[in-house]
Protein backbone atom coordinates (compact mmCIF):
# COMPACT_ATOMS: atom_id res chain seq x y z
CA UNK A 1 0.00 0.00 0.00
CA UNK A 2 1.51 3.36 -0.78
CA UNK A 3 1.16 6.79 0.98
CA UNK A 4 -2.27 7.67 -1.25
CA UNK A 5 -3.63 4.28 -1.16
CA UNK A 6 -3.03 4.03 3.04
CA UNK A 7 -4.30 7.81 3.08
CA UNK A 8 -7.86 6.79 1.25
CA UNK A 9 -7.66 3.50 3.74
CA UNK A 10 -7.36 5.86 6.75
CA UNK A 11 -10.09 7.72 5.85
CA UNK A 12 -12.06 4.53 5.24
CA UNK A 13 -11.72 3.39 9.22
CA UNK A 14 -12.44 6.40 10.05
CA UNK A 15 -15.63 6.92 8.60
CA UNK A 16 -16.61 3.25 9.78
CA UNK A 17 -16.39 1.40 6.76
CA UNK A 18 -16.69 -2.20 8.00
CA UNK A 19 -14.82 -3.30 5.04
CA UNK A 20 -12.17 -1.64 6.08
CA UNK A 21 -11.85 -2.82 9.51
CA UNK A 22 -12.07 -6.74 8.22
CA UNK A 23 -9.17 -5.84 5.75
CA UNK A 24 -6.94 -4.08 8.52
CA UNK A 25 -7.13 -7.08 10.60
CA UNK A 26 -6.52 -9.73 7.87
CA UNK A 27 -4.27 -7.73 6.64
CA UNK A 28 -2.10 -7.10 9.89
CA UNK A 29 -3.49 -9.66 12.57
CA UNK A 30 -0.95 -12.56 11.75
CA UNK A 31 2.04 -10.63 12.06
CA UNK A 32 0.86 -8.88 15.23
CA UNK A 33 0.91 -12.48 16.43
CA UNK A 34 3.83 -13.21 15.58
CA UNK A 35 4.96 -10.28 17.62
CA UNK A 36 2.81 -11.05 20.71
CA UNK A 37 4.24 -14.54 20.95
CA UNK A 38 7.57 -13.25 21.36
CA UNK A 39 6.20 -11.90 24.72
CA UNK A 40 4.02 -14.14 25.93
CA UNK A 41 4.95 -18.10 25.35
CA UNK A 42 1.13 -19.05 25.71
CA UNK A 43 -1.14 -18.98 22.62
CA UNK A 44 -4.19 -17.62 24.32
CA UNK A 45 -2.33 -14.98 25.53
CA UNK A 46 -0.61 -14.39 22.69
CA UNK A 47 -4.34 -14.21 21.08
CA UNK A 48 -5.74 -12.30 23.62
CA UNK A 49 -3.01 -9.56 23.43
CA UNK A 50 -3.69 -8.81 19.58
CA UNK A 51 -7.77 -8.59 20.32
CA UNK A 52 -6.72 -6.30 23.27
CA UNK A 53 -4.38 -4.50 20.48
CA UNK A 54 -6.80 -4.19 18.12
CA UNK A 55 -9.26 -2.69 20.26
CA UNK A 56 -7.27 -0.09 21.94
CA UNK A 57 -6.53 0.68 17.92
CA UNK A 58 -9.92 1.06 16.87
CA UNK A 59 -10.83 3.27 19.76
CA UNK A 60 -7.62 5.14 18.52
CA UNK A 61 -8.14 5.40 15.32
CA UNK A 62 -9.01 8.75 15.52
CA UNK A 63 -6.46 9.99 16.92
CA UNK A 64 -3.68 8.14 14.39
CA UNK A 65 -1.91 11.11 12.74
CA UNK A 66 -1.05 9.02 9.77
CA UNK A 67 2.56 10.45 9.91
CA UNK A 68 4.00 6.59 10.83
CA UNK A 69 2.75 3.87 8.90
CA UNK A 70 -0.55 2.17 10.22
CA UNK A 71 1.90 -1.18 10.40
CA UNK A 72 3.96 0.77 13.09
CA UNK A 73 1.74 1.98 14.84
CA UNK A 74 -0.14 -1.18 15.24
CA UNK A 75 3.33 -2.64 16.12
CA UNK A 76 3.72 -0.23 18.99
CA UNK A 77 0.19 -1.10 20.26
CA UNK A 78 0.26 -4.54 20.25
CA UNK A 79 3.89 -4.38 21.83
CA UNK A 80 2.17 -2.30 25.03
CA UNK A 81 -0.67 -4.98 24.94
CA UNK A 82 1.69 -7.49 24.92
CA UNK A 83 3.58 -6.02 27.35
CA UNK A 84 0.60 -5.70 30.18
CA UNK A 85 -0.12 -8.72 29.57
CA UNK A 86 2.46 -10.52 30.59
CA UNK A 87 2.73 -8.66 33.87
CA UNK A 88 -0.64 -9.17 34.78
CA UNK A 89 1.21 -12.98 34.42
CA UNK A 90 3.99 -12.24 36.19
CA UNK A 91 4.94 -14.84 38.64
CA UNK A 92 6.90 -13.58 42.27
CA UNK A 93 9.54 -14.00 42.70
CA UNK A 94 10.88 -13.96 40.10
CA UNK A 95 13.62 -16.02 39.07
CA UNK A 96 17.50 -14.37 39.13
CA UNK A 97 19.09 -13.55 36.45
CA UNK A 98 22.65 -14.64 38.46
CA UNK A 99 22.90 -18.43 37.68
CA UNK A 100 22.97 -17.32 33.84
CA UNK A 101 25.66 -15.30 34.09
CA UNK A 102 29.29 -15.70 33.20
CA UNK A 103 31.63 -16.74 36.62
CA UNK A 104 34.85 -15.38 37.50
CA UNK A 105 37.57 -16.42 39.65
CA UNK A 106 38.51 -14.18 43.17
CA UNK A 107 41.58 -12.59 40.56
CA UNK A 108 38.83 -11.45 38.12
CA UNK A 109 39.75 -13.62 35.85
CA UNK A 110 37.19 -15.70 33.47
CA UNK A 111 36.47 -19.04 35.42
CA UNK A 112 35.47 -20.49 31.89
CA UNK A 113 37.33 -18.29 29.30
CA UNK A 114 35.53 -17.81 25.83
CA UNK A 115 36.10 -19.50 22.88
CA UNK A 116 35.51 -18.41 19.52
CA UNK A 117 31.98 -19.51 18.03
CA UNK A 118 32.21 -22.03 14.99
CA UNK A 119 31.25 -20.14 11.44
CA UNK A 120 29.36 -23.42 10.38
CA UNK A 121 27.01 -23.38 13.33
CA UNK A 122 26.37 -20.03 13.00
CA UNK A 123 24.70 -20.23 9.13
CA UNK A 124 22.38 -23.24 9.98
CA UNK A 125 19.26 -20.54 10.32
CA UNK A 126 16.48 -22.92 11.37
CA UNK A 127 18.21 -24.21 13.82
CA UNK A 128 20.05 -21.04 15.53
CA UNK A 129 16.75 -19.26 15.40
CA UNK A 130 15.22 -22.10 17.45
CA UNK A 131 18.26 -21.85 19.71
CA UNK A 132 17.94 -17.91 19.99
CA UNK A 133 14.14 -18.18 21.10
CA UNK A 134 14.67 -21.22 23.60
CA UNK A 135 17.57 -18.51 25.10
CA UNK A 136 15.62 -15.55 25.40
CA UNK A 137 12.67 -17.69 26.27
CA UNK A 138 15.03 -18.73 29.60
CA UNK A 139 15.48 -14.94 30.64
CA UNK A 140 14.21 -13.93 33.59
CA UNK A 141 10.89 -12.07 32.99
CA UNK A 142 12.15 -8.42 33.23
CA UNK A 143 15.19 -8.69 31.64
CA UNK A 144 13.59 -10.99 28.28
CA UNK A 145 10.81 -7.99 28.22
CA UNK A 146 13.61 -5.46 27.89
CA UNK A 147 16.06 -7.34 25.54
CA UNK A 148 13.15 -8.13 23.29
CA UNK A 149 12.52 -4.68 23.26
CA UNK A 150 15.49 -2.85 22.40
CA UNK A 151 17.28 -6.17 20.53
CA UNK A 152 14.33 -7.50 18.79
CA UNK A 153 11.40 -4.42 18.46
CA UNK A 154 14.40 -1.93 17.99
CA UNK A 155 13.08 0.41 19.99
CA UNK A 156 15.39 3.22 21.91
CA UNK A 157 16.61 3.22 25.49
CA UNK A 158 14.12 6.26 26.80
CA UNK A 159 10.75 4.59 24.81
CA UNK A 160 11.60 1.20 26.21
CA UNK A 161 12.34 2.93 29.37
CA UNK A 162 8.95 4.91 29.25
CA UNK A 163 6.95 1.53 28.07
CA UNK A 164 8.39 -0.17 30.95
CA UNK A 165 8.28 2.72 33.98
CA UNK A 166 11.98 2.08 34.46
CA UNK A 167 14.86 4.61 34.31
CA UNK A 168 17.01 4.52 31.33
CA UNK A 169 20.01 3.11 33.22
CA UNK A 170 18.12 0.87 34.57
CA UNK A 171 17.17 -0.50 30.90
CA UNK A 172 21.07 -0.36 29.97
CA UNK A 173 21.88 -2.45 33.08
CA UNK A 174 19.12 -5.25 32.53
CA UNK A 175 20.15 -5.19 28.65
CA UNK A 176 23.49 -5.98 29.33
CA UNK A 177 22.84 -8.85 31.89
CA UNK A 178 20.13 -10.18 29.51
CA UNK A 179 22.78 -10.13 26.32
CA UNK A 180 25.20 -11.95 28.56
CA UNK A 181 23.22 -14.46 29.66
CA UNK A 182 21.74 -15.04 26.78
CA UNK A 183 25.34 -15.48 25.35
CA UNK A 184 26.60 -18.05 28.15
CA UNK A 185 22.96 -20.04 26.98
CA UNK A 186 24.05 -20.22 23.47
CA UNK A 187 27.65 -20.54 24.08
CA UNK A 188 27.73 -24.30 24.13
CA UNK A 189 25.98 -25.34 21.27
CA UNK A 190 28.00 -23.09 19.24
CA UNK A 191 31.32 -23.12 20.79
CA UNK A 192 33.84 -23.87 18.23
CA UNK A 193 35.10 -27.59 19.08
CA UNK A 194 38.09 -29.08 18.48
CA UNK B 1 45.38 -3.51 34.79
CA UNK B 2 41.80 -4.21 34.00
CA UNK B 3 40.73 -7.49 35.04
CA UNK B 4 37.98 -9.55 32.76
CA UNK B 5 35.13 -9.38 34.98
CA UNK B 6 35.44 -5.93 34.73
CA UNK B 7 36.14 -5.79 30.81
CA UNK B 8 32.79 -7.86 30.48
CA UNK B 9 31.07 -5.54 33.16
CA UNK B 10 31.58 -2.11 31.23
CA UNK B 11 31.20 -4.02 27.60
CA UNK B 12 28.10 -2.54 26.30
CA UNK B 13 29.43 0.73 27.36
CA UNK B 14 32.42 0.62 25.56
CA UNK B 15 30.34 -0.90 22.45
CA UNK B 16 28.01 1.92 22.43
CA UNK B 17 30.97 4.79 22.99
CA UNK B 18 29.46 5.97 26.72
CA UNK B 19 32.87 5.24 28.30
CA UNK B 20 35.25 8.26 29.11
CA UNK B 21 38.21 7.94 27.21
CA UNK B 22 40.95 6.94 30.25
CA UNK B 23 38.88 4.32 30.37
CA UNK B 24 38.28 3.63 26.74
CA UNK B 25 41.99 3.54 26.47
CA UNK B 26 42.62 0.54 29.12
CA UNK B 27 39.76 -1.00 27.65
CA UNK B 28 41.64 -1.06 24.39
CA UNK B 29 45.01 -2.25 26.05
CA UNK B 30 43.07 -5.25 27.59
CA UNK B 31 41.74 -6.29 24.23
CA UNK B 32 45.66 -5.99 22.90
CA UNK B 33 46.57 -8.49 26.14
CA UNK B 34 43.54 -11.04 26.16
CA UNK B 35 42.48 -13.07 23.70
CA UNK B 36 39.32 -14.80 25.71
CA UNK B 37 38.07 -11.32 26.06
CA UNK B 38 38.72 -10.52 22.81
CA UNK B 39 36.62 -13.72 21.93
CA UNK B 40 33.57 -12.32 24.46
CA UNK B 41 33.96 -9.35 22.98
CA UNK B 42 33.19 -11.20 19.98
CA UNK B 43 30.50 -13.81 21.01
CA UNK B 44 28.76 -10.89 22.87
CA UNK B 45 28.30 -8.86 19.07
CA UNK B 46 27.00 -12.40 17.31
CA UNK B 47 24.41 -12.82 20.21
CA UNK B 48 23.40 -9.29 19.67
CA UNK B 49 23.32 -9.96 16.19
CA UNK B 50 21.53 -13.21 16.20
CA UNK B 51 18.70 -11.88 18.12
CA UNK B 52 18.32 -9.14 15.49
CA UNK B 53 18.58 -11.50 12.42
CA UNK B 54 16.52 -14.42 13.44
CA UNK B 55 13.72 -13.56 15.81
CA UNK B 56 12.87 -9.82 13.79
CA UNK B 57 10.35 -10.19 11.58
CA UNK B 58 12.79 -9.09 8.31
CA UNK B 59 14.63 -12.51 8.47
CA UNK B 60 11.93 -14.83 9.94
CA UNK B 61 9.71 -16.67 7.88
CA UNK B 62 6.48 -14.47 7.30
CA UNK B 63 4.15 -15.06 9.67
CA UNK B 64 0.86 -17.31 8.48
CA UNK B 65 -2.44 -15.92 8.77
CA UNK B 66 -3.75 -15.07 12.28
CA UNK B 67 -6.80 -17.81 13.03
CA UNK B 68 -9.90 -16.94 11.64
CA UNK B 69 -11.84 -17.11 15.16
CA UNK B 70 -9.29 -15.06 16.15
CA UNK B 71 -10.06 -12.84 13.59
CA UNK B 72 -13.81 -13.10 13.70
CA UNK B 73 -13.46 -12.48 17.71
CA UNK B 74 -11.81 -9.28 16.90
CA UNK B 75 -14.36 -7.95 14.37
CA UNK B 76 -17.34 -9.02 16.48
CA UNK B 77 -15.36 -6.86 19.50
CA UNK B 78 -15.56 -4.02 17.04
CA UNK B 79 -18.99 -4.26 16.54
CA UNK B 80 -20.06 -4.20 19.92
CA UNK B 81 -18.44 -1.40 20.06
CA UNK B 82 -15.57 -3.02 22.35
Amino acid sequence: MDAAEEKAFLAALRAGDDAAYEKLVREHSGRMLAVARRFLPGEDDAADAVQEAFVSAFRAIGNFEGGARISTWLHRIVVNAALMKLRSRRRKPEDSIEELLPLYRDDGHAAHPAASWSAEKLVQRDQLRALVQEGIARLPETYREVLLLRDIEELDTQETARMLGISSNAVKTRLHRARQALREVLDPSLRETG
Amino acid sequence: MLTCRAFADFLMAYLDEDLPAAQRAEFEAHIRACPPCVHYLRTYEETVKLGRCLCADDDAPPPSDAPEALIQAILAARRKGA
